[in-house]
């Protein structure tokens, strides 16, 4: 685990890398030939138009799809081809757009999920319940309570998670993806349906993990959070990446300008 | 500390099942311990439907693997009944293994409408006498009574402890198990298998592992089934048993013991008890699905949500 978020070294490769990357979906063209890095402990906003092809990529990074072409590798392994959970294994963790919680379940149940992969013991373990079984669960229970704890839901832990309030929701998210234990973490707009106050605790949260050497991938559409805590803009419009580098310099691309933000800077 | 509502309802319920034969006659026991059987073949398709939300219709297949793998060992090899179980659990669940793989990334309703095809297969092969040793529409008849420590196992009320014994351990089992990893990781796979996926479970191998756990006991039920009956034949394993057995998790709730112990009692019982009124039972069954759907879609009993008492005792202390 690296310790404080250095700046990005020249030399070292990047963490995650997508090299001219394309998905269609039948005649569409969702993702046309992207490529980017995401050095190991920034954080970097992916951000474009509604259909631009945000979400896609993430699916693409997380194995939810293959991409057609290009390649995607992460710490130094091609993902092509791997199965979700083998990619979540090696350490990428993510959140979804439209919150995709296990509603019927309390929110330790769902941070456990997080534990799963790393737990050992299988049917007759637990049927015989012996005490590496009983040492195991009581392991992950208390890493799941400690995730639960970092994103501020001690009091929720045995809430079913349909009855937690929307920001808290997204928290859960956060929590049970951290619960993987992962080095790059993706979030699908984040800040989705968060009033001002839930959004600027979400920046503070957002800080706290990368201090904690969790490099960040994010999707957002509040301009305030994106230029706040992102090191790294890519912008993608119509499939196609139109800008990538500092938040200063994506905001002063007369390209982004006019795809994008200069709808959203005057709002 | 004072004992749990549910904790009082599981013991009262269990005292009074060991009493209950020397109250009863022996055709009462004898209901009983058909209640017994399909409350262990529910208790065994909950794992599949129930914990992890696979509509699977033609569970009556693996029970009828089970039934005949027992029937056959015990008729022609004269392998003594019971010793016959693991075996039975073994190719049952083997048998769920083969026919699931290609289909179970199946969603919903179309991984129900290939079980309801497994399990017409299934009980079509039996009739046609495959491989000459099911004995066709007849069925398999003098098998053997079972022994226990040796006693043999002959009465009712004989019968009403061994089965319900076995549910006994099951339900004990299946507690754990629920308990466990593997019981939650099920419960992930019902309620969002890509979130599921996404958090570094391996879906298709759950779901497999459902298949085959929850087939492997309806094959160990057939087993018990054939032991009391001595003579199975290819009516037992129809459609509408698979149909009954869906009704009784749905029922009772989904992922509940308790609540497939209770539709297992409802739905075997109560037709029982209205004799008179058999021709009607079809017009109530589905009149009550169709009230429990509108009113009670969660089942009469509903799982309720894992409880870990040193943590709650944990938590209290930071609140």
């Amino acid at each position: 685990m690296s310790s404080a978020p250095a700046p990005a070294d020249p030399v070292k490769p990047a963490l995650l890398t997508l090299a001219e990357v394309i998905k269609t979906f039948g005649g569409l063209t969702a993702v046309n030939r992207v490529s980017f890095a995401v050095d190991e402990g920034t954080v970097v906003g992916l951000i474009g138009p509604n259909g631009a092809g945000k979400t896609t990529v993430f699916n693409l990074i997380t194995g939810n799809y293959q991409p057609d072409r290009g390649d995607i590798s992460f710490a130094g392994r091609r993902l092509n081809g791997l199965r979700t959970h083998r990619i979540i294994m090696l350490g990428i963790a993510r959140t979804f757009q439209n919150i995709r919680l296990f509603q019927q379940l309390t929110a330790l149940e769902n941070v456990l999920a997080g534990c799963h992969y790393r737990m050992r013991g299988g049917i007759l373990s637990a049927m015989l319940n012996l005490p590496a079984q009983r040492r195991v669960e009581g392991q992950a229970i208390e890493q799941a309570l400690q995730a639960l704890e970092f994103v501020g839901l001690t009091q929720q832990v045995f809430t079913a998670a349909k009855n937690l309030s929307y920001g808290n929701q997204r928290r859960l998210e956060i929590a049970r993806a951290l619960a993987t234990q992962p080095r790059l973490l993706i979030l699908d707009e984040p800040a989705g349906g968060m009033n001002e106050q839930e959004t600027e605790a979400l920046i503070g949260l957002i800080e706290q993990i990368r201090a904690r050497g969790i490099t960040i991938l994010l999707i957002e559409h509040d301009m305030r959070l994106v230029m706040r805590a992102c090191d790294k803009l890519v912008v993608l419009e119509y499939g196609g990446k139109i800008a990538e580098g500092s938040p200063e310099r994506v905001r002063a691309d007369p390209r982004v300008i006019e795809a994008y933000l200069g709808t959203e800077e005057d709002a | 500390m004072k004992p749990r509502p549910e904790v009082l309802g599981a013991g009262a319920f269990v005292a009074l099942m060991a009493v209950a034969p020397l109250f009863l006659n022996a055709y009462q026991v004898d209901v009983l311990n058909s209640i017994g059987l399909y409350a262990l073949l529910g208790l065994s398709l909950n794992l599949i439907l129930g914990e992890a939300g696979l509509f699977n219709m033609g569970h009556a297949a693996f029970y009828a693997m089970g039934a005949y793998t027992a029937a056959i060992l015990n008729t022609r090899y004269q392998i003594p009944i019971l010793w016959t179980l693991p075996l039975s659990g073994a190719v049952a669940g083997a048998f769920a293994l083969a026919v699931a793989r290609p289909v179970v990334h199946l969603r919903g309703d179309y991984l129900l409408i290939v079980t309801i095809g497994v399990g017409e297969i299934v009980r079509i092969a039996l009739v046609n006498d495959v491989f000459g040793i099911t004995g066709g529409a007849n069925g398999i008849f003098g098998i053997g009574r079972p022994r226990v420590f040796g006693y043999v196992i002959r009465r009712p009320e004989q019968f009403f402890y061994l089965i319900w014994g076995f549910v006994a351990l099951s339900i004990f089992l299946f507690l754990r198990l629920k308990k466990s990893r593997f019981g939650r990781a099920l419960n992930y796979l019902r309620e969002d298998e890509v979130a599921a996926e996404g958090s570094g479970i391996d879906t298709a191998y759950y779901k497999l592992a459902a298949f085959g756990l929850g087939a492997a006991w309806a094959g160990m039920a057939g087993t018990l089934f054939a032991a009391k009956m001595t003579i199975i034949s290819p009516e037992s394993f129809s459609f509408w048993e698979s149909v009954v057995l869906f009704m009784i998790v749905i029922l009772g709730g989904a992922g509940s013991i308790a609540g497939v112990l209770l539709a297992a009692f409802l739905v075997v019982g109560l037709p029982e008890v209205f004799r008179e009124f058999a021709g009607a039972r079809m017009l109530v069954f589905g009149l009550v699905m169709m009230v429990m759907m509108i009113f009670r879609p969660q089942g009469l009993l509903p799982a309720r949500g894992r409880r870990f008492p040193w943590v709650a005792s944990a938590g209290a202390l930071k609140q």
